[in-house]
């Protein structure tokens, strides 16, 4: 696993939403929107991430160099690898200075590197690496990345490797989030209330359930992350979807459920246009109690009762 | 300017940030007085201004800028103001001789190309004079309005890309600014639009997003302002984020309030 092991001598509670997300390697999905950013937690992960003594590689399409490193201390810019396609993503300026390939030569190649040691790899962002290559083809170098150490025929030991890519929700469509959030064996989906930052976080640990964890965060200016109480339960404005609704069938005036002997008489009625043998055998030979109606008629006086014509409108 | 505006986003034409992308964006209203500040405050911060205005003429900016202090003629006389006036510019495109291409070439593209000659042409209006002296102090872009080229068949990622490499070259290396304005159409079916102003929201810095109010239409009160902060320099908890304010249109000024605080109304 991860060698975090040099980060277990601070506190307890400030690294342990970081400790929890890093122990995993793999893809991490960061889903940030507009309201919420990721990329201070992103630069928070990395941090850790170096200063556990990995190697750290930075696909860098959105922001500058410059305000990418800003925040951290020297010796952690130092362990940072910035790949730089802000200035010239697209080769418009065809000087030559751009790195040749774009960003898929530069993720192609960091899935063929051999050194050995555990690395991390962050892509800010996956969104612009999305709207720009084909999905299939993003899906594919990603899986290649992060299953590194599964490669067939290598026979050098490749450490364990960690890609954190940053996606910006609103830009894309449940395709390409559902493929990518299938890749993915974390997923830490940014947003809040109230002026304050949480993060659920989604793990998917090989042979075991998918576990779900909230965490009220705020991060320091130092890009330490200082974890937070959540805000008070009564003024949060609304009910979480996932809680079950209130129970509406206590404290009623009529009874809703059967007793046995009930339920025992109910399942023994027949229905009356239910047609059984008994029944059968009912119509066809009346019993001695069955009640059947009688038509008992006097004839009057005027009455002409004539077989022939009973209606005695024939003129017979 | 609007001097009221200025003191919600705490600037003053002596003050004003760098390297920082402002976008507007309107819903249901008409944003585009916004436009007007900004042109005319970074005019009176003597700053170079590129203004691709491709959806007004010349003259109805002169105008209006004029009612706000400026002279939009002046400035373009004395250098100050490099304008695209796309609605003249566009006829341009086919009667041009064969040469440098267009600024807006991508109106005779049968497929949908990109804006590296726009975004050439705002680089070179805005690259810095090679005689020593700085003459203007920080080079801005203002873009009225982007989702025009959509409409005009340019692809949402292309617009994008055009942003980003002006933000590359304008609020990076020249350390200046940029303005732009979206419509946010609030169609669930326009995807290219909401494509557009998601990835711009992600890429400003400042978001001033102007509503029509929800009730509908009033006399006195014109709309809602909503600032949105992205991306501080220091992360801080308390800094305040958002905020949101009601406005009145008035002839040469625009005033601001609290919500429901509108004089008319007290």
């Amino acid at each position: 696993m991860t060698p975090s092991g040099g980060a277990r001598g601070e506190t307890g509670h400030k690294s342990e939403m970081l400790d929890s997300l890093l122990g995993l390697g793999g893809l991490m999905l960061l889903r940030d929107s507009v309201e919420w950013e990721g990329r201070s937690l992103l630069k928070a992960l990395i941090k850790k991430s170096a200063l556990s003594g990995e190697q750290v590689h930075i696909l860098g399409c959105e922001v500058s160099e410059e305000e990418f490193r800003e925040g951290f201390d020297s010796d952690i810019n130092n362990r940072l690898v910035y790949h730089d396609f802000f200035r010239d993503p697209l080769n418009w300026s065809k000087t030559g200075e751009a790195l040749p390939g774009g960003p898929l030569e530069a993720l192609t190649a960091m899935c063929k590197r051999t050194d050995p040691g555990p690395v991390t790899i962050a892509l800010d962002s996956l969104s612009w690496l999305l709207l720009h290559l084909p999905c299939t083809t993003l899906c594919q170098s990603l899986h290649a990345l992060s299953h590194q150490d599964s490669c067939p025929g290598d026979s050098s030991p490749v450490g364990q490797v960690r890609v954190l890519g940053l996606l910006h929700e609103e830009l894309h469509g449940p395709g390409p989030v559902g493929a990518l959030s299938s890749l993915a064996q974390t997923e830490v989906t940014l947003g809040g209330t109230m002026g304050q930052a949480s993060a659920h976080i989604l793990c998917r640990r090989p042979r075991q359930r998918p576990t779900h964890q909230t965490h009220w965060f705020c991060i320091l200016p130092d890009f330490s992350v200082d974890l937070q109480e959540g805000p008070p339960v009564e003024s949060q404005p609304h009910l979480d979807p996932h809680t079950s609704p209130v129970d509406s069938t206590t404290h009623l005036t009529f009874n809703l459920h059967l007793s046995k002997k009930e339920r025992e008489a109910r399942d023994s009625l027949t229905l009356p246009f239910q047609f059984s043998s008994e029944k059968q055998q009912a119509l066809l030979r009346p019993g001695p109690g069955q009640a059947t109606s009688h038509i008992f008629y006097e004839p009057d006086a005027y009455d002409d009762l004539d077989q022939e014509d009973p209606d005695d409108d024939l003129n017979i | 300017m609007f001097p009221e505006l200025n003191n919600l986003l705490n600037i003053t034409p002596d003050r004003a940030e760098q390297g920082k992308l402002t976008l507007l964006c309107d819903a249901k209203t008409d944003g585009s007085f916004l436009v007007h500040h900004f042109l005319s405050f970074y005019l009176k911060a003597n700053c170079k201004v590129c203004f691709v205005a491709l959806i007004q003429s010349f003259s109805h900016y002169n105008i209006v800028g004029q009612k706000l202090g400026v002279s939009l003629t002046l400035a373009r006389e004395r250098g100050q103001l490099v304008f695209l006036e796309g609605l003249k510019s566009s006829a341009d495109v086919f009667f041009q001789a064969h040469g440098e291409p267009h600024p807006l070439q991508f109106l005779r593209e049968a497929s949908p190309g990109n804006l590296q000659p726009l975004f050439e042409f705002v680089r070179e209006a805005l690259k810095p004079v090679d005689n020593g002296e700085a003459a203007w102090r920080c080079p801005v872009l203002l873009v009225d309005d982007l989702g025009l080229l959509l409409s005009l068949g340019v692809g949402a990622v292309a617009v994008l890309d055009f942003v980003h490499y002006c933000r590359a070259t304008v609020c990076w290396e020249l350390k200046g600014n940029m303005v732009v304005l979206v419509h946010d159409s609030g169609d669930a079916e326009d995807e290219e639009n909401d494509i557009l102003l998601h990835g711009l929201s992600h890429q400003s810095h400042l978001i001033l997003r102007t509503e029509g109010l929800a009730t509908g239409f009033c006399r006195d009160v014109h709309g809602q302002l909503r600032i949105l902060w992205r991306r501080p320099s220091q992360p801080t908890a308390q800094r305040d984020r958002s905020l949101t304010y009601q406005y009145k249109i008035q002839d040469k000024n625009v005033s601001f309030f609290a919500k429901g605080m509108s004089p008319a109304v007290l």
